[in-house]
């Protein structure tokens, strides 16, 4: 009994922040149908960010407890400053090109942002930490269940995981833009006839995207050493989520994230040998029953 | 260079002239550099805690030698006289990057010694090549023993001893200071590293206190980063003691998020490979922690002349003490010019002749005696060390440190390592 707690629990903290470094990645794919091998460095850069910005917070002798708004800056800035320069400077020039070739795009962006952050940051692993050891992972305490001690930071993980699904679907279902940017999404040329603006929807949501992606990588940094190469290995399990879910699928990124989560805590709690394993097999087998994954939308067929 | 430019052309008759008037006097027969490729990650995880700290050291070494300011017996200037240069490689990207980029160094960079590599995946897949191109080839930190157990070469060495000493050391100093453990877990990554670290060290274990029990196996992948639902795991079995091999980043995430939950309240901790990162993680890693530095180096090597030297030469350029991986590459370096200069002294300097003299040599390293004792003459053995941390002042020092000799944590030569410690780890004849 207590393990399957412990299985639940693990799972739902992992699933929260899988959904949260993966729901950019499929919200691109939805509207602009670019699958963005870049989010990984754009999570990288909020991660690196967050450093950098935390690290003048506790340089300059602020209190602690405001490391979580330099996260939250760090996430922001990241978002409004490299999305724009991504979009406006590189994916509009290329919009209307076969998927492959956007995706070939962005994998050289990747590469790009990732020498790029090793020109600015350096390769030296660097902490978020204040100048006596103190972690926002662990500032804000421990609570208990079933014997087995958490970080309260998890919470945190969970509530942004389940707000950033809920506005995003409220935006989407409620209101204005968001039936727009359905429009924009179900039919790009009869949204433009319309005299919707396709083109800044596509600004907004590849904003958007990147913020997300940042926010992950915000997030993830307290809890681990910022390193380059951590965004390859984000983008790889995020993608798996979004796949198991359905490309460009909201509910099918939470979907994802909660099964791959699950997955890897409960094999990890009962047959740790098989925890690679079981992630990759449950995504085979939804590939083999859906090809496209859990909740991918039909495609309309266009002439 | 470019070539369109009218200065560059006007400068070039005029650098020869200039090159001709001064090669004389550096000495005709010896006017060409040794050239040395060094492999190193430059880039990716492996790079902070290893890549750099081996490449910060390999330049230290090569300026302080070719200035003959190394102490005795390497005081000759460069190699028997003759200056060294590096051409630096960056180890990232896998096995298959690398045999291109081995083949790169010795076709196009013409280098004379290839000495690298601290994957050992990298280093299985190189000494092959190595072999077939008859360069010259010193494979620095890579741990695994397979690369002279399950073969043997001509053209490839290892100046450090292989891993097989770090888990029967890090078993024998547990249970020196726990004797009375009843069971124990492990943490460690799901590749070849983690996966041997780990079979060795229970290997070892079984021999050494059979009745202790394995509570559980955490195998995470390579970069995993996130730890959460592993260390719940490793929470409920409540385990006497924790194995791990993990380093770089893997460590310490692991480290920041095991800490907040008091995962070692209760646990011993072992970190098979943690010596260099030491300095990273004060107020992140208990007290008591046993450490490993894959051999006696760093707070573990002993007081001497040469490591007094190295200390001195890494903290010009890096301001803290150097780490293990910088002790393997300075015993690569030194290895080859002991060997060198005993064969220029004998017969002559080309590679068959330094070979020779590398076989079966022994020679003084910042970490003590290395003798070239295994695989033919060909993989270093030394003895080893361990220790545990204590905070002092907000650094974390080594303590309690205690020194195994080769014949206890090293099998004889012929015997694979893994039979060796099944059949009862018995002392060999050194």
């Amino acid at each position: 009994m207590g393990q399957l707690l412990a299985v639940v629990i693990d799972g739902l903290i992992y699933s929260s922040w899988l959904f949260i470094i993966a729901v950019g990645l499929t919200l691109i794919y939805g509207v602009m149908k670019i699958l963005n091998i870049a989010h990984g460095s754009l999570y990288a850069l909020g991660a690196f960010t967050s450093v950098t910005f935390t690290s003048a917070w506790f340089a300059h002798g602020y209190p602690v407890m405001g490391s979580y708004a330099m996260l939250a800056l760090a996430a922001v800035v990241v978002g409004l400053v490299a999305g724009p320069l991504i979009e406006r400077g590189l994916l509009r020039f290329l919009y209307g090109k076969d998927e492959v070739v956007l995706v070939l795009v962005t994998y050289a962006l990747f590469l790009i942002l990732e020498d790029l952050i090793k020109l600015v940051w350096g390769v030296d692993p660097l902490f978020v930490q204040g100048p006596k050891g103190e972690t926002p992972y662990a500032l804000l305490g421990n609570f208990e269940v079933g014997g087995l001690t958490y970080p309260v930071y998890n919470l945190l993980l969970i509530a942004v995981a389940i707000a950033t699904a809920a506005i995003l679907t409220w935006v989407l279902a409620r209101t204005r833009s968001g039936k727009l940017l359905i429009a924009v999404i179900h039919d790009r040329e009869t949204a433009a006839a319309m005299g919707i603006d396709v083109g800044r929807t596509y600004f907004v949501t590849f904003t958007l995207g990147a913020m997300l992606a940042a926010v992950g990588g915000a997030l993830t940094a307290p809890t681990v050493s910022v390193v380059t190469g951590m965004g390859a290995e984000v983008i790889v399990i995020a993608f798996a989520v979004v796949v198991i879910g359905g490309l460009g699928s909201l509910p099918g990124a939470a979907l994802g994230a909660l099964i791959v989560g699950m997955v890897r805590a409960a094999s990890i709690h009962y047959r740790p040998e098989l925890e690679l394993f079981a992630v990759y097999f449950v995504m085979a087998v939804v590939l083999i029953v859906r090809p496209k994954g859990l909740f991918s939308a039909a495609e309309v067929r266009k002439i | 260079m470019d070539t369109k430019s009218p200065l560059s052309l006007k400068l070039i008759p005029a650098l020869l002239a200039a090159a001709a008037l001064i090669m004389p006097a550096a000495g005709y027969a010896q006017n060409k550099p040794i050239r040395i490729g060094l492999v190193t990650f430059l880039s990716g995880p492996a790079a902070g805690p290893f890549g750099v700290p081996a490449k910060i050291a390999a330049e230290a070494i090569v300026e302080s030698i070719n200035a003959g300011k190394a102490p005795a017996p390497y005081a000759t200037k460069g190699f028997g006289g003759t200056p060294i240069e590096l051409a630096i490689i960056d180890e990232a990207g896998g096995a298959t990057k690398q045999v291109a980029e081995f083949r790169n160094l010795v076709e196009r960079q013409n280098v004379d010694f290839v000495i690298g590599y601290i994957g050992s995946g990298d280093c299985l897949a190189v000494a092959p090549v190595a072999e077939e191109m008859k360069k010259l080839t010193i494979l620095f930190d890579c741990g695994t023993p397979r690369v002279f157990e399950e073969n043997s070469y001509k053209y490839v060495f290892r100046t450090r001893s292989h891993a097989t000493m770090d888990a029967v050391a890090g078993a024998m100093y547990l249970l020196d200071n726990k004797p009375g453990i009843k069971n124990y877990g492990g943490i460690n990554q799901n590749y070849a590293w983690g996966q041997d670290s780990w079979a060795d060290f229970t290997a070892v274990m079984s021999v050494l206190k059979p009745d202790a029990t394995i509570t559980t196996s955490q195998m995470p992948k390579f970069g995993a980063g996130q730890y959460g639902p592993e260390i719940s795991a490793l929470l409920q079995t409540k385990s006497d003691a924790i194995h791990s091999s993990l380093w770089g980043g893997d460590l310490e995430a692991f480290m920041l998020q095991s800490m907040p939950r008091n995962l070692f309240a209760t646990n011993q901790l072992i970190l098979v490979a943690g010596e260099p990162y030491l300095h990273r993680l004060p107020g992140n890693i208990p007290d008591g922690t046993i450490i490993g530095a894959r051999g006696p180096n760093g707070a573990y090597a002993p007081k001497s002349a040469l490591k007094d030297w190295l200390v001195q030469i890494y903290k010009q350029k890096a301001e803290i003490e150097p780490n293990y991986p910088a002790y393997s590459v300075a015993m690569a370096f030194l290895g080859l010019k002991a060997a060198y200069e005993k064969a220029k002294a004998r017969s002559g300097d080309d590679t068959e002749q330094v070979i020779k003299a590398l076989e079966y040599s022994t020679f003084d390293s910042p970490a003590g005696k290395v003798m070239m004792k295994l695989g033919k003459g060909h993989q270093a053995v030394t003895g080893t060390a361990y220790g545990a941390t204590r905070t002092v002042n907000g650094q974390i020092t080594l303590g309690n440190i205690k020194y195994y000799p080769i014949e206890r944590v090293q099998p004889p030569d012929g015997v694979k390592s893994l039979d060796w410690i099944k059949d009862g780890m018995k002392p060999g004849k050194w």
